[in-house]
């Protein structure tokens, strides 16, 4: 059996550099930020309270990091060993998202240096969706960098080390899958509280359950993403068979999902909304006809064996989790009173700045540490 | 595919169960109304737009001035903000020439905090900066818990907590219904400051009553207001206009404790259609379903080692 | 002429005001001090009641003596029954009879005799460059004998807005070193009535409160009285409502200016002047400057008049909300910046080029798999 090596190469590639770039910039913005208020940097207003960085950095940067939760539901729950060699590369990219968005939250909310308050037991407010977002998100990066020490210690550590994290190793897999199921289902909670500012396509009390199947299916489909970009790039072991066999498992998890979702949808009598033509209707076509043309794509076994089609399906299928995300927490949302609200040019940066980050870290850590499995 | 249809559908189910459960249990976690809460009248057709009230809190509650275009000649907020906690709206129609009246008429609304019976920003909170007072059932602030993080701003239907978006060391604003006043025994700046009694201040459950016998009145017929105080001896005859047969906040998002009345329909004032049951009961209700005493987490949690094992061992083999 | 009785002849000859007229001014000044009506027996008491009539000095220094004449146009009391019947006028170099060294011994005579009784009333700012040598009074700097004379004072009372603050020769580059009398006397209590010039009734009122309640009227930090200087012009101000509503005089002899609109755009210092004029008028007619159409320079406040251009706009104090109320709804934000909708574009074309070309690639690979 093949283990996971560093692909070594260069560092300071072209695409390393830009990112620095952006990044540097972001910084700029980060800076004004601190110094003049949110309201310097954001378009973020009284209306609309939440914007750009919670809606990407947050709720869709640690959905995007999912990777690592649906593939250790697959490995660990469901027991499917042999998809052990997408899990390191799977963790790594959940790393980065969650860590991230943890940063992102720094910066977004306005009273930082207050932020442990919701550590602190006679500050927590048990009934707060948010609170339990925070706390379970705040574990889960911790578990997280446990989960991933293996691979840090591969390079650094000594046996000792590793011999004594591979013990108590199975307590941290079991929390890293209980912590993303309590948040991820809990950021769609955190909209039911939204009400009637919250348009009737998104809002519903099945959010939670939404958005935890849609964050599975997320996970596997950037687990497919990331394989076939770093497949296209570097040299590493093809596991596009088993990126087959994980794109029928996405195919069903659609399914499930969509049946839900129009069966919630019709059940509350809202399907009307979907078709007015209107800019919430479209969105709300477009994020789903992302899912079902993948999904019908994916259910042909054919399909499956062809890397390309499988790239294209789980790129729409991210952009679909995205879209919806998006939807239930800016599109979707109005709070009256002639309210509206764009993401700034630097609100923009800031959130371009730490994926830049993201990706720098991205490409520094194949290089550097054993993800992947080369050919 | 190695994964059979039955473990597929096993895992799902285990890891699904979580977000499934609150749809199912709908116990209520509904709050009731306290018994010596403190409220606000306002009625709507007696409001005459004089806007003491503004200045009134302004004053009461030392905050700074709000000026929009580039001549600062007026404190004119077109809404309320971080820097102003009550504002009075104008309603317009067509040729808005009849006071209260829907079409070619205008009315007047008052905003200001609801001190909802079950308010969405102590219940979304997540470091407890709202709270809501056991005996009065006032809302307040607390800067010293708050973090920042506007949750409350985005639960709250009236869209009341406001953000200091300027400031680098922001917090929230919002009426406190002049819990300072309070604390002395004195009533809240808007309504001591009404000179024509559409804002009045009292116990709630005596503006209930005063509520219900403002609609029972005939129409056209002059009656007595109270000024100020619900309870107040100073009382106005004014001409009693046709009001809309419905009581806004009585039951509106689980009930408020500031109560409107109007000749023109409420949503036309802007102020939202809400069931009457709170959203922030929705949420809590899925999330104690699920995470009361944290039972079911540590029962999922127990389950996963035991998943977790068993893979590891299989992996050996 | 040693025996100076200066008063007797002519107070004969006005013993006949009506006990009606009499009362009737006893009220007006019990309302324009703020105090109750009822006030106006006790002020009668105080005054008719006086075994002598308090007596006043009256110095002039750096003026233009419009204050005197401003006082010479009440009618309620005339200026002759405040200085025959109510007062003592000892000395007044523009009302005196006599002149010369005659007035000084007067001065001198009246000083000695009543000190520590007489009420010192200044009119005109004091020169403190060059040795006080820009105004002389009988061969003496004029600080000079305000200072000899105040020293003596039960009261000293700074009429106008010279004597107050300094006045219009005090202005910048202030050659002769103006001062105004509280600033000069520092450490003295000076009542200040500033204006040019002050409504006549606000001094006159505050010397009925002293005889009266035998003490000052309440005063704010700048030494005026409060029941006079206690608020801004603007606040009482009859053209106010077109102020609230937006509705303003754009230039003189405009539409605005001759239907009567608030004169704030053509620089209006009535928002940041305590007076109060726009509630006790001038010259019993009810003339002041904004009804006559002229706005408010600010004169009896100092830093505003003669300080601020005349035409420049006023800051305004005690912001209060317009009388146009905001609608249900305003549309806020939301604003698509061009930086926002570039880098997003770019954001996406750069996204869309990945993904394509990642796409292509996998394909060729596919395909080289497959040959």
């Amino acid at each position: 059996m093949k283990t996971e090596q560093p692909l070594e190469g260069k560092i300071l590639t072209p695409t390393f550099l830009i990112c620095g770039l952006i990044f540097l910039i972001s910084l700029i913005f980060m800076g004004k930020r601190f110094i003049y208020g949110l309201g310097a940097v954001t378009n973020m207003n009284d209306g609309y309270p939440w914007g750009l960085w919670i809606a990407f950095d947050v709720v869709i940067g640690t959905a995007l990091g999912c990777g690592g939760y649906a593939m250790a539901l697959l490995v660990y729950v469901f027991n499917k060993g042999e998809y052990h060699s997408l899990v390191r590369p799977a963790l790594m990219t959940s790393l980065f998202g969650y860590t991230l968005a943890g940063v992102a939250v720094v910066l977004d909310v306005g009273r930082y240096w207050q932020l442990y308050n919701i550590f602190l037991p006679w500050h927590m407010n048990a009934s707060s969706v948010l609170l339990e977002v925070a706390l379970c998100v705040g574990a889960y990066v911790a578990v997280l960098w446990i989960e991933f020490s293996p691979t840090v210690l591969t390079k650094f550590g000594t046996d000792n080390a590793k011999a004594f994290m591979n013990k108590i190793m199975f307590v941290f897999i079991a929390l890293g899958i209980l912590l993303p199921t309590m948040h991820q289902s809990s950021l769609g909670t955190v909209m039911v509280i939204a009400g009637s500012k919250l348009s009737p396509l998104w809002w519903t009390r099945l959010l939670p359950v939404l958005f935890l199947i849609s964050c599975i299916f997320l996970g596997y489909a950037i687990v497919v993403v990331e394989s076939s970009l770093t497949g296209s790039r570097y040299p590493i072991h093809d596991e596009s068979k088993l990126l087959g066999k994980i794109s029928g498992i996405m195919a069903w998890l659609i399914a499930i999902y969509l049946v839900i979702r129009f069966a919630d949808l019709g059940m509350r009598g809202h399907l009307d909304l979907a078709f007015k033509g209107d800019l919430l209707g479209n969105m709300f076509l477009l994020e789903n006809l992302l899912l079902v043309v993948p999904m019908a794509v994916l259910f042909v076994p054919a399909n499956r064996k062809n890397p390309r089609v499988m790239f294209l399906c789980a790129v729409s299928i991210v952009l679909a989790a995205t879209v919806y995300r998006f939807n239930t927490y800016i599109i979707g949302f109005d709070p009256g009173n002639g309210w509206h609200y764009f993401p700034s040019a630097g609100e923009i940066f800031i959130s371009l700045g730490i994926v830049s980050l993201e990706i720098m870290a991205f490409l520094y850590f194949i290089k550097r540490l054993p993800i992947y499995r080369r050919s | 595919m190695k994964i059979k249809r039955r473990d597929f559908l096993k895992g799902l189910a285990g890891s699904a169960v979580l977000a499934m459960a609150p749809p199912a249990i709908a116990a209520s976690s509904e709050k009731n109304r306290l018994p010596d809460a403190l409220g606000i009248l306002y009625d709507s057709t007696l409001c005459v737009g004089c806007q003491a009230c503004m200045v009134a809190c302004k004053k009461a509650n030392n905050m700074p001035m709000e000026y929009s275009g580039s001549q600062r000649l007026w404190e004119n907020p077109v809404d309320l903000s971080s820097k102003t906690l009550n504002v009075i709206k104008e309603y317009e129609n067509g040729a808005a020439k009849i006071k209260d009246r829907e079409i070619d008429g205008y009315a007047f609304i008052k905003r200001q905090c609801m001190h909802c019976v079950d308010p969405a920003c102590v219940s979304a909170c997540p470091a407890t900066a709202m709270t809501k007072d056991p005996k009065t059932g006032i809302v307040s602030y607390n800067k010293d818990a708050c973090i920042g993080c506007r949750y409350c701003a985005v639960a709250c239907p009236f869209d009341i907590p406001k953000f200091e978006w300027d400031n680098p060391f922001p917090k929230i604003v919002k009426c406190q219904l002049c819990n300072h006043l309070v604390a002395k025994g004195q009533i809240a700046a808007c309504a001591s400051e009404c000179p024509t009694g559409a804002s009045i201040f009292g116990p709630v459950k005596d503006l209930l009553i005063e509520a219900e016998r403002r609609q029972t009145m005939i129409p056209g017929k002059y009656y007595e207001f109270p000024v100020a105080e619900v309870s107040s001896t100073t009382k106005q005859v004014h001409k009693v206009k046709q009001y809309i047969p419905y009581l806004y906040g009585k039951n509106d998002g689980g009930g408020t404790q500031t109560f409107m009345m109007a000749a023109v329909p409420f949503n036309k004032l802007g102020l939202p259609t809400l069931p009457d049951r709170s959203y922030a009961s929705m949420a809590e209700n899925i999330q104690h379903t699920l995470y009361k005493g944290m039972i079911l987490p540590i029962v999922v949690f127990g389950g996963l080692i035991f998943l977790v094992k068993r893979s590891e061992k299989n992996k050996k083999e | 002429m040693k025996d100076l009785n200066f008063t007797d002849p002519v107070n004969e000859k006005l013993k006949g005001v009506s006990r009606r007229d009499f009362m009737k001014f006893c009220g007006i000044m019990a309302v324009s001090m703020g105090l109750p009506l009822g006030a106006g027996t006790q002020i009668a008491q105080a005054i008719t009641n006086a075994k002598r009539r308090p007596p006043v000095i009256w110095l002039h220094g750096q003026e233009c003596t419009g204050c005197t004449e401003s006082l010479l146009r009440t009618s309620h009391p005339s200026i002759e029954h405040l200085i025959l019947d109510l007062i003592s006028l000892d000395y007044h170099e523009t009302l005196n009879v006599g002149a010369g060294h005659q007035a000084e011994a007067a001065l001198k005579k009246s000083v000695e005799d009543n000190a520590g009784k007489f009420i010192l009333v200044v009119e005109g700012s004091v020169p403190v460059k060059d040795g006080g040598r820009y105004c002389m009074i009988a061969g003496r700097p004029f600080g000079d004998i305000v200072k000899e004379v105040a020293a003596k004072a039960a009261a000293v009372i700074a009429i106008g807005s010279c004597a107050s603050w300094g006045g219009w020769q005090s202005s910048d580059p202030n050659p002769t070193g103006a001062t105004g009398i509280p600033e000069f006397l520092s450490g003295t209590t000076v009542v200040s009535i500033p204006g040019c010039p002050p409504n006549g009734y606000n001094f006159m009122s505050t010397v009925a409160y002293f005889l009266t309640l035998k003490k000052l009227p309440e005063l704010d930090a700048l030494g005026r009285p409060k029941f006079a200087y206690g608020r801004l012009i603007h606040e009482n101000c009859e053209r106010r409502p077109h102020f609230d509503a937006g509705r303003f005089a754009e230039q003189f002899g405009d539409e605005g200016h001759r239907l009567g609109y608030c004169l704030y755009k053509l620089g209006c210092k009535g928002p940041m002047t305590r007076n109060n004029c726009s509630a006790l008028h001038y010259c019993d007619v009810g003339a002041w400057p904004v009804n006559t159409g002229r706005p408010c320079f600010g004169c009896s406040e100092e830093g505003i008049g003669f300080t601020i251009p005349l035409f420049t706009e006023a800051d305004i104090e005690n912001v209060t909300p317009s009388s146009v109320h905001p609608p249900i709804q305003t549309t806020r934000g939301g604003g698509i910046s061009k930086g926002a909708a570039a880098l997003l574009g770019g954001i996406g074309g750069a996204a869309i080029g990945a993904g394509a070309v990642a796409a292509k690639r996998l394909g060729d690979k596919d395909k080289g798999d497959n040959s």
